[in-house]
């Protein structure tokens, strides 16, 4: 007979708990209830969501398989009313009984709302579960004034989260600082100055005396006096354990539900995890100590007593708006005895204090430098004797032997705190599981999967343990930004970062090359959807005067002939220009275009100008072409008019950059005379529907196009290509042709993720598109009117030399 | 090397941009002008490797990529990066006086004589 587990509440601190439970021999039957309808999530992530940066299914810890596989009982969106402890039941708000032999209450906090008249007004939110950030997300939108209340991390993260989404956020905070229980004034200024810098407003300190507005709120008023305008509150000035429960059933509860050391509560079948409890004193708020509280609970239920929880390390390591933030040990330096030393880099937004006493570590606040932290724990643990370190002890020699770096870590200690892995897990997965990549890292242990502070030490960590570790391949876009796309992709929108030199000056060298700088342009373009700064110095030559650069230093110039069809007056005008600028060679090309050679940057706008069509963009990654066959308006087999599709086609998505170039064909019906089914995407004419193709290539390597859907309409088939259109563009690595973006992601998920995704998200995909293409135009435009004097023009020296007169 | 510099002004300061380069023809020589944050550089305008338009290269801290091979060089030295490459350019002394870019066109280093050579 199986004994009857129960825990109430599906957080991270309960289902962390059961995680363990499962990973030792144990005679339960587990059921979990969680009051909202959402599987196990990671809440240090909601401010992600909210800003747009990953999806709720992106942050999710648990899906519904790991239940079913774990054989749980998962009852969502069921909220457990009372606990009948003489009877061993406990009751939900439907007057559902189940019973149990072992109950876990890891019912959590809630947000705490401060007695301000007002908060009960609309639009005053608070910021803790799903639910919260979903309706948040339906409030948010560009130019919306938000007051949030409250500068702690929850606060800073919403705060964030909102301004992402265009939202104009100001911070509003009672106390003289941020975080001042992790940070002292200066640091608190240092993370202040960072927050205004991303257009954050900081009003500190700043007591709300009132919220007004007739119903609906309409800003905040001060003690002062003082009013700020808002059409939406955040609170977000605390959090407070849900601890009712417990003392409804007469539990032994005074701010939290009162636990020992093993997690124990004063009912011996009753047992208590998380921000519900209270240890010591204490409770709780950071993440890390409630793994370890899971951990030691699973010890004490499954007959394992012995392991005690000692409460929370005193080191908070927190990642705020991109700012690395370490906070250990006593940071009060008023203390007897005690000395600081400290640094400062206001540019570089590094500050670091340690403070010491009788030459030992006491305490340490370091703000966006955190690479030291583990030698600094190290110390502070250990109580080393800092007399030899003192000189460098701001900056600490690294190891040369990175074995022995990684060797000074404890196994007990923390390296991943979102997620509450230790060092001793790590290298007990990387053994057990022959990992030898960070991806196989995250896969198995979680680790480095949240915030990515940890990402520096799990590599370190991976290289001395692993005998044969590898490189991720693709991590980084070249050794001057060394990021991989994802992550650069997150730093330009999270950071609001606008041209290449930002992103160069903030995450890279400072210098950049020719790998890197193009790839940041369009990476800027793409997030940005073409409302960047856009930077000259940092695109090929190609793309500063929007020609092809030929092996003599000349130009050829492709004017755009949507769909390849042309007309005599056009042709006129190419003949023309042909004579009139000796062109040295007129070539038709492979893609249905007129290629004229050899041309001379000078002369560019002028032949430009003389051809009076738009640029055919066959120099740059970007939209080349459309290839079309005559179809139903001539040709006597075709089932499709393919001109007038290819030519719609050509118009919707011209004048867009791309990862790679990317080129698209129509063709009328099956034979394929345009060969769309070797194109970047293809449509391909049928009686009564068009099929979609994907990924073709004949070029370097030749793959037939994978089909992305059939449809019917040629309306439905322009959709289809721009989703994946889109998708590509925003999905592949730059320089990634379609072809290899589709085989390494597989064209099921594209599939999933384009033509099968949610409408909502159909609708977003669609929206960037619409929005990069408004700001797209005809490049050869700058030929009347140029970025710089010199675009084209080739410099005459100021002096007239002896042998040649020529004007300055 | 000449003790006396025989400066030729060549172009005003706005007509290079920030971090690009552009070619001038000098008489017989063609010369490329690079802007750097807070200074000017100019080398040979044409690639030792297959005569590629240097002024057209993505600039790269102090170096210059040319876009027709990727080979790439120091502007203050006019030594290719990669010891693998044997040619160099030439590099000419810069100086800005009243927003007017000066070139000595007969002060071309040392290394450009070894190239020529």
């Amino acid at each position: 007979m199986k004994e009857q587990l129960v825990v109430v509440g599906n957080g991270m601190a309960g289902v962390s708990c059961v995680e363990q439970i499962l990973k030792q021999p144990h005679n339960f039957d587990i059921t979990i209830f969680g009051d909202e309808t959402h599987v196990n999530y990671n809440r240090i992530l909601l401010s992600l969501v909210l800003a747009g940066e990953k999806s709720a299914e992106e942050i999710v810890i648990n899906d519904i398989g790991w239940y079913q596989t774990n054989g749980i009982r998962a009852r969502l969106g069921v909220k457990i009313a009372s606990i009948d402890r003489d009877k061993k039941v406990v009751i939900d708000e439907n007057g559902g009984v189940t019973e149990y032999d072992k109950l876990i209450l890891a019912t959590g906090s809630s947000a705490f709302i401060p007695p301000i008249p007002g908060v009960d007004k609309k639009n005053v939110h608070v910021f803790r579960t799903m639910d919260d950030t979903r309706a948040l997300l339906e409030k948010a939108q560009p130019g919306l004034k938000v007051a949030v209340i409250g500068g702690g991390l929850l606060g800073l993260e919403a705060a964030r989260g909102l301004q992402v989404r265009g939202c104009e956020v100001t911070v509003v905070r009672l106390m003289e600082t941020l975080m001042e229980r992790q940070l002292d004034a200066t640091g608190g200024d240092y993370l202040k100055r960072k927050i205004e810098s991303l257009g954050i407003r900081v009003m500190l300190p700043q007591q709300t005396a009132a919220l007004f507005g007739n119903g609906r709120v309409d800003g905040l008023r001060f003690a002062s006096g003082e009013e700020l305008e808002a059409d939406l509150v955040v609170i977000a000035a605390g959090i407070r354990p849900n601890a009712e429960l417990g003392r409804n059933a007469g539990l032994d509860v005074r701010r939290g539900i009162v636990v020992n050391d093993y997690m124990e509560t004063s009912d011996p079948h009753i047992y208590s995890v998380g921000e519900c409890t209270e240890h010591r004193g204490q409770t709780f708020g950071l993440v890390a100590p409630l793994f370890e509280q899971g951990r030691v609970l699973a010890s004490t239920i499954t007959g394992n007593r012995g392991t005690a929880f000692t409460g929370a390390s005193p080191a908070a390591k927190l990642k705020i708006m991109g700012v690395d933030i370490c906070s250990a040990g006593s940071i009060d330096e008023s203390a007897a005895g005690v000395e600081t030393v400290r640094y400062e880099d206001p540019s570089l937004g590094v500050y670091k204090k340690l403070l010491l006493k009788d030459n030992q570590l006491l305490g340490m606040i370091l703000v966006g430098d955190i690479e030291d932290e583990h030698t600094y724990m190290d110390w502070m643990r250990s109580g080393t004797d800092l007399t030899p370190h003192r000189r460098q002890i701001l900056f600490p020699p690294r190891e040369a032997d990175l074995g022995l770096e990684v060797a000074a870590i404890p196994d007990s200690d923390t390296i991943c705190g979102c997620n509450g892995v230790r060092k001793g897990d790590i290298v007990q997965a990387i053994h057990a599981h022959g990992i030898a990549t960070l991806a196989g890292l995250k896969e198995h242990t979680r680790a480095s999967t949240s915030c990515g502070t940890c990402t520096g030490l799990c590599e370190k960590l991976l290289r001395a343990v692993t005998p044969d570790f590898q490189e991720e391949t693709r991590t980084t876009l070249c050794s001057c930004v060394p990021f991989s796309y994802e992550q650069l992709r997150d730093m330009i929108r999270g950071q609001k970062l606008k041209s290449v030199e930002e992103v160069l000056n903030i995450y890279g060298n400072r210098k950049g090359c020719e790998v890197c700088k193009p790839a940041l342009s369009y990476l800027l373009d793409m997030v940005w959807c073409g409302d960047h700064e856009e930077d000259r110095s940092a695109r090929f030559i190609n793309d500063r005067v929007h020609a092809n650069i030929q092996k003599d230093g000349t130009f050829s110039v492709v004017p755009r002939m949507r769909g390849g069809v042309t007309t005599p007056d056009e042709l006129r005008r190419i003949a023309d220009v042909a004579d009139k600028y000796k062109v040295p060679m007129v070539k038709v090309t492979g893609s249905q275009r007129i290629d004229l050679l050899g041309i001379k940057k000078a002369d560019l706008p002028k032949v430009w100008a003389d051809l009076g069509m738009p640029s055919g963009q066959a120099y740059t990654k970007g939209v080349r072409m459309v290839k079309t066959c005559v179809g139903t308006e001539f040709c006597r087999f075709g089932v499709q008019d393919s001109t007038r599709a290819g030519i719609e086609l050509e118009r919707r998505l011209e004048n867009l950059f791309t990862p790679h170039k990317f080129k698209m064909g129509v063709v009328g019906c099956p034979r394929n005379c345009a060969e769309a089914t070797v194109k970047d995407l293809g449509l391909i004419g049928q009686d009564g529907s068009w099929q979609v193709v994907v990924g073709g290539a004949a070029g370097k390597s030749v793959r037939k196009a994978d089909l992305l859907i059939t449809v019917e309409s040629t309306e439905q088939a322009m959709e289809a290509s721009d989703l994946f259109f889109q998708y590509y563009r925003e999905n592949a690595n730059y320089l990634e042709r379609s072809y290899d973006f589709v085989e390494r992601l597989g064209i099921e998920k594209i599939r999933k993720e384009t033509v099968y995704a949610p409408e909502a998200d159909k609708q977003k995909l669609l929206d960037r598109l619409a929005r990069s293409k408004a700001l797209a135009k005809d490049a050869w435009l700058e030929g009347q009117t140029p970025v710089s004097p010199t675009q084209f023009v080739q410099i005459q020296p100021i002096q007239i030399q002896p042998r040649e007169v020529q004007p300055a | 090397m000449k003790d006396v510099r025989d400066w030729t002004p060549i172009t005003k300061v706005e007509n290079i941009p920030s971090r690009e380069g552009r070619a001038v023809a000098v008489g017989d020589q063609e010369i490329a002008i690079f802007h750097l944050q807070d200074r000017y550089l100019t080398i040979g305008n044409k690639c030792p490797h297959r005569g590629g338009p240097l002024c057209d290269g993505i600039v790269s801290g102090t170096t210059v990529v040319c876009p027709l091979h990727g080979r790439r060089f120091d502007l203050e030295t006019g030594m290719p990066v990669r010891a693998s490459e044997p040619s160099c350019v030439a590099t000419f002394p810069t100086r800005v006086e009243d927003g007017i870019i000066f070139v000595d066109l007969g002060g071309a280093t040392k290394s450009q004589e070894e190239a020529a050579a």
